[in-house]
């Protein structure tokens, strides 16, 4: 009985912890921390508390820091802690200063020497603690301290010890990766560990190894293989088994494994087909963990070397998920869709009508996902739905994190994609509309750069019909007076430079809106000095080209205005527009020259039409320039600026310097947090700070989306229909009149077919919806663009889809839109449906608690409450009768069943209910959910 | 419940990425939390400063227990995702990369809570809120930086087992030797 353990703390820690629960609101509790955060900095400091004492007094502080506030004062008492000699002091103190430090604090100075000796300690369990804090604490410039006494705990006779020595060098390698280079060959070793425990754990670092570069263990495929399938055989002894599957964390950090070894490499990929294949056969649908395992085969089999066989019992699996009911298997079935669709793009049309019911579901999160696999299969077919929707989306949620992500996916999916110069302008209207302030600048400048450039190579009536649109947009959505400020200055510019350009709009109109734009955002002064230049842009243009101009009344203020301004910048912008106004036509042509955003302006940089000064100043005696380098010596600036900014930290304490030998060969290892980079010269895959590098393959499909620059050079090729239409339906064409054979009579026999064989029969599919499918998927009837399709089959059903929408209604399909009962749950092990009624019926969640103290209704409780019998059963009186009633008057047979089958329980309960007694702590019906057990 | 700030949230994301995030790791922090948001177990696998860790929570607090019961067992938040799950009044909450399989994780949750309903006898949140420690100790013999170090319940429970051992020793000799000097000084 363990929990007897717990209640043998001090009455006053327990009234703490009671009054914690009774509070109703954060500042109650804060008020009750602060209290208590006196009482100990006063207590703690008294030279002679006992230890027993000194134990609870940090247990408390721990309890302070989990609750939100600051136990620092009290740190250094935990330290101390470690040092004692007593195993149960020191575990506390271990415990109490994992949870305290951070790596990099600078009290773990003082803890490295007790750790040293607690490493040698000859009992097991002083070890162990030790090794639990060198996980948590040892940094970079202390693990040369420890490491050499952690590698001999290798072979320690326990296996505890073993397993907690290689899980320490794993968090070593994390942080400092060439200090555990040297040791790689002890990892291989301890894979054929006796003990099970110990070879489960030597994956870890063994995976992170894999991971930065696999090509020195191409060699253990074969074991890995070979591990793997034992685990599957269930050679493991019988505790490793999970709910009755052999294993299951441990073969799926093997697969993780080997789908990083079979990347691109055909050779060991095929020695891994046959037991993916077993595992994905055996592995238990009806259980989460079976799942588990399944999902993470298919996330192998999306990495490896494709196999045809594989990828069919891929596509099986994820059918399997998407149909089902559960909300968690439909997310990982649209998550393995996305890593899938990678190597078989046909699959998806599979599933469409379950990839839309997804994505109008309610859970957030699975629209999330669903949007990132629309994401990953845009294509120039469907571009216009999917960023319509995206847009629509980005502008209902309030995360602005993901906000961000969708705007910046929206950005480059219509700037790759865009159908019509038209629908990318006002594409990139909404986005910045409504998620201006979070994109980002970059985006908008580069939009600039392409409404400047144009897209079409030297079509130039494309380009100004691009940005004559632009500009009519834009002067209808400029007086909408929430517009972000980068999208203003956008605004600004074009209207500056284009406005004008096709003689629709007059310079007057143009130059009233911008000073309207000036005056509505008059607090910012970016957009005042794009307003401002675009103004001065206007009426050279119209001076240049010889029409007479005045400039308009708000002009004049705004300019009268802004030369008196606090920012210089705004100020020298309005001198220069009215020196430049007083300038002839001739020198204005020369100044502002028309659409001349994009020519380049050449600049002397040598300064030569200074030569003749120079030539005439050095025959007057002076001296000749020396350059600054010379000036400055040897010293190569260069090479300080250039340091990384990930530098040892500045402690003066070092450890490494006369320890690890550095190993001769050049390695490639991931930088750790504040691991120099010049030491590691060579590919770095895996930087977590270079979000915007290529990964390894698990990460690589979301790598793209981090990418917010426009792809400018690119644009010209992708924009404009004739380059797609012309590769795609080059690439088409065999299969159209391959398929259109099979279009005749044998088609809509293959399709039930293969339908019935994938689909359940189910409720007819709204109009609506087969159009979105239609548009998502199949392309739109007879375009040329039409996805091509890797198999005649794939693409009969596209045709299908898409020419036949009537017949569908009456097809089998996927869609259920009807509510079932979810299939039973193994994880959920019967939650009782009482309990999640007395959830309901508690009307405020902090009285939940204020009957711990009310002696008054003990007895009655089991009989009174209604809402949740027989857990409240549980601890009421334990007199018979009580119990038989509430059995007989449990509203629910599970319920029933549960708390009989529950034997041993009824007695802990019991046992329970007496402690909770001894301390004064009583239940009532007013809190059922404190006493219910967590596992039902 | 918790109204997310989006100014200040945005560019304390940004510090979370740059300064402390160890995309190595499996798991970057576990949470319990009530029903009402009540704070039952924190651990932090990856470096946060106490004000992080305060965001985090009352951010979490607020899209999980707001969620309703047929949703998915998953928020994604920040560029990570938490895999959370209810248990009676207590929802488990775990953090984890974008791409990192979210049913195992689920799982690792599960194996958690068998343990602790083995170790306490059908475990209920009154048995976390008064010996968080415990749970403590038992999730440092599950996870280990941030990554599931023993997948044999009974492994696990046999090491607790005999830590705890040891502390009914320890207590067994303290009260003989208070007895003792109880006895002498009568």
């Amino acid at each position: 009985m363990g929990s007897q353990g717990g209640f043998n703390q001090s009455k006053e820690f327990l009234d703490l912890v009671k009054s914690i629960g009774e509070t109703r609101s954060k500042s109650e509790e804060d008020r009750i921390i602060l209290n208590e955060i006196e009482t100990l900095k006063r207590r703690i400091n008294d030279p002679d508390i006992p230890k027993r004492k000194m134990k609870e007094y940090i247990i408390r502080l721990v309890y302070i820091e989990m609750l939100g506030h600051d136990a620092s004062f009290g740190y250094i008492h935990a330290v101390k802690m470690t040092h004692d000699d007593s195993l149960l002091v020191k575990r506390t103190g271990y415990l109490a200063v994992t949870l305290f430090l951070n790596e990099d604090h600078d009290l773990i100075i003082l803890i490295v020497n007790t750790i040293q000796k607690d490493l040698k300690s000859d009992n097991f369990l002083v070890v162990c603690a030790a090794l639990n804090a060198c996980c948590k604490l040892i940094n970079e410039e202390t693990v040369p301290a420890v490491i050499q006494q952690v590698v001999e705990l290798l072979g320690h006779q326990k296996e505890a010890v073993r397993k907690k020595a290689v899980m320490a060098l794993h968090s070593f390698h994390q942080r400092s990766p060439a200090s555990v280079n040297h040791l790689v060959l002890n990892f291989r070793k301890k894979l054929s560990d006796n003990d099970p425990g110990v070879m489960g754990a030597t994956l870890c670092p063994l995976y992170d190894l894999i991971a930065v570069d696999v090509t020195p263990y191409k060699d253990l495929v074969a074991s890995f293989v070979n591990i793997l399938k034992q685990v599957a055989e269930r050679r493991l002894p019988k505790t490793y088994d999970y709910h009755s599957t052999p294993a299951p964390f441990i073969q799926i950090k093997l697969l993780k494994i080997l789908a990083l070894l079979g990347s691109g490499d055909k050779k060991s990929s095929e020695q891994m087909y046959t037991v993916i294949g077993d595992i994905l056969r055996k592995s238990d649908t009806a259980s989460n963990i079976g799942n588990a395992i399944i999902f993470e085969c298919i996330c192998c089999i999306s990495s490896i070397q494709p196999s045809p066989k594989l990828l069919e019992s891929a596509a099986d699996a994820i059918a399997k998920f998407l149909k089902s009911d559960s909300h968690n298997l439909k997310y990982m079935g649209i998550d393995a869709l996305g890593r899938l669709i990678r190597i078989s793009p046909e699959i998806a049309e599979q599933h469409q009508l379950a990839v839309i019911d997804c994505l109008e579901d309610p859970d957030d999160t699975l629209k999330r996902k669903t949007f990132e696999l629309l994401y990953k299969m845009t294509k120039s077919s469907n571009v216009e739905v999917i960023v319509d929707r995206m847009i629509d989306y980005m502008i209902s949620i309030n995360d602005s994190h993901y906000k961000t992500e969708t705007a910046s996916r929206c950005v480059e999916l219509a700037e790759q994609f865009a159908p019509s110069n038209h629908w990318f302008i006002q594409t990139m209207n909404k986005v910045f509309q409504h998620a201006g302030d979070l994109v980002n600048p970059k985006v908008a400048h580069n939009l600039m750069r392409l409404i400047a450039e144009g897209f079409g190579e030297d079509d130039d009536a494309a380009d100004s019909q691009l940005r004559s649109s632009a500009v009519e947009s834009y002067l209808k959505i400029v007086d909408d007076p929430k517009l972000p400020s980068v999208f203003l200055q956008v605004i600004c510019w074009v209207l500056g430079e284009y406005g004008t350009a096709d003689g629709k709009y007059s310079a007057s109109y143009i130059s009233g809106k911008l000073c309207d734009v000036a005056e509505a955002h008059s607090g910012d002064d970016a957009v005042k000095a794009y307003a401002v230049t675009a103004l001065m842009k206007v009426y050279c243009f119209e001076k240049a080209a010889g029409r007479k101009t005045s400039l308009l009344p708000e002009c004049q203020s705004l300019l009268e205005e802004l030369s008196a301004s606090h920012s210089t910048d705004l100020q020298q912008r309005a001198y220069e527009f009215q020196a430049i106004l007083n300038l002839d036509a001739n020198a204005i042509e020369n100044i502002m020259p028309l659409d001349a955003s994009c020519e380049d302006i050449e600049i002397d940089k040598t300064l030569s039409f200074l030569d003749n000064y120079v030539q005439t100043a050095l025959e007057q005696g002076a001296e000749p320039y020396i350059s600054e380098n010379e000036r400055s010596g040897t010293l190569n600036i260069s090479n300080i600026t250039n340091r990384s900014p990930y530098e040892h930290p500045t402690h003066s304490l070092r450890f490494e310097a006369y320890e690890v030998p550095k190993p001769v060969v050049p390695t490639k290892l991931p930088p750790a947090d504040t691991y120099p980079t010049e030491l590691v010269p060579v590919s770095v895959p895996e930087s977590s700070y270079q979000p915007t590098l290529s990964s390894g393959p698990d990460v690589g499909s979301g790598s793209g989306s981090n990418e917010l620059r426009l792809r400018l050079d690119g644009v010209q090729k992708k924009w404009g229909k004739p380059a797609y239409s012309s590769s795609s339906s080059s690439s088409v064409s065999n299969f159209d009149s391959r398929t259109t054979a099979v279009n005749g009579a044998t088609q809509s026999d293959h399709v039930t077919a293969k339908s019935r064989e994938l689909r359940q029969p189910a409720v007819d599919v709204s109009e609506e919806k087969q159009k979105l499918a239609a548009s998502l998927f199949g392309g739109k009837t007879g375009k040329p663009e039409r996805k091509q399709s890797g198999s005649a089959v794939a693409h009969s059903k596209a045709s299908r889809t898409t020419n036949h929408g009537e017949d569908k209604v009456q097809q089998p399909t996927t869609v259920t839109t009807a509510v079932q009962s979810p299939p039973p749950d193994l994880l959920d092990l019967g939650e009782p449906t009482g309990a999640v009624n007395s959830y309901s019926s508690v009307a405020d969640p902090f009285k939940q608690l204020e009957g711990l103290l009310d002696l008054s209704q003990d007895g009655n409780a089991g009989t009174t409450s209604s809402s949740g019998p027989d857990l409240m059963a549980l601890y009421s009186e334990p007199s018979g009768q009580n119990q038989k009633d509430n059995m007989n008057s449990a509203p629910n047979p599970s319920n029933h069943a549960a708390s009989l089958s529950k034997g041993p329980n009824l007695k802990d309960a019991l046992d329970k209910d007496a402690l909770v007694r001894q301390m004064g702590v009583n239940p009532t019906s007013q809190n059922p959910n404190l006493f219910s057990d967590l596992l039902g | 419940m918790v109204e997310l700030d989006d100014e200040t949230a945005f560019p304390f994301f940004i510090t979370l990425v740059t300064t402390s995030i160890n995309l190595l790791l499996q798991i970057h922090f576990v949470l319990l939390i009530s029903r009402q948001g009540k704070v039952r177990l924190t651990k932090w696998y990856s470096p946060y400063s106490q004000k992080e860790r305060s965001k985090v929570i009352r951010e979490l607090s607020g899209m999980i227990l707001t969620r309703g019961p047929k949703l998915c067992n998953f928020v994604e938040w920040r560029g990570f995702k938490v895999v959370y799950k209810r248990y009676a009044s207590l929802y488990f909450c775990m953090c984890i990369n974008q791409d990192d399989n979210e049913l195992e994780v689920l799982e690792i949750i599960h194996h958690y809570v068998e343990i602790l309903d083995r170790y306490f006898g059908s475990v209920c949140e009154l048995d976390l809120i008064f010996n968080f420690h415990k749970a403590y100790y038992i999730l440092d013999e599950v996870l280990i930086a941030g990554e599931l170090q023993e997948s044999s319940k009974k492994t696990v429970a046999r090491l607790v087992a005999a830590q705890d051992s040891l502390v009914e020793a320890a207590k067994e000799e303290a009260a003989s030797i208070s007895n003792i000097i109880a006895q002498a000084t009568k």
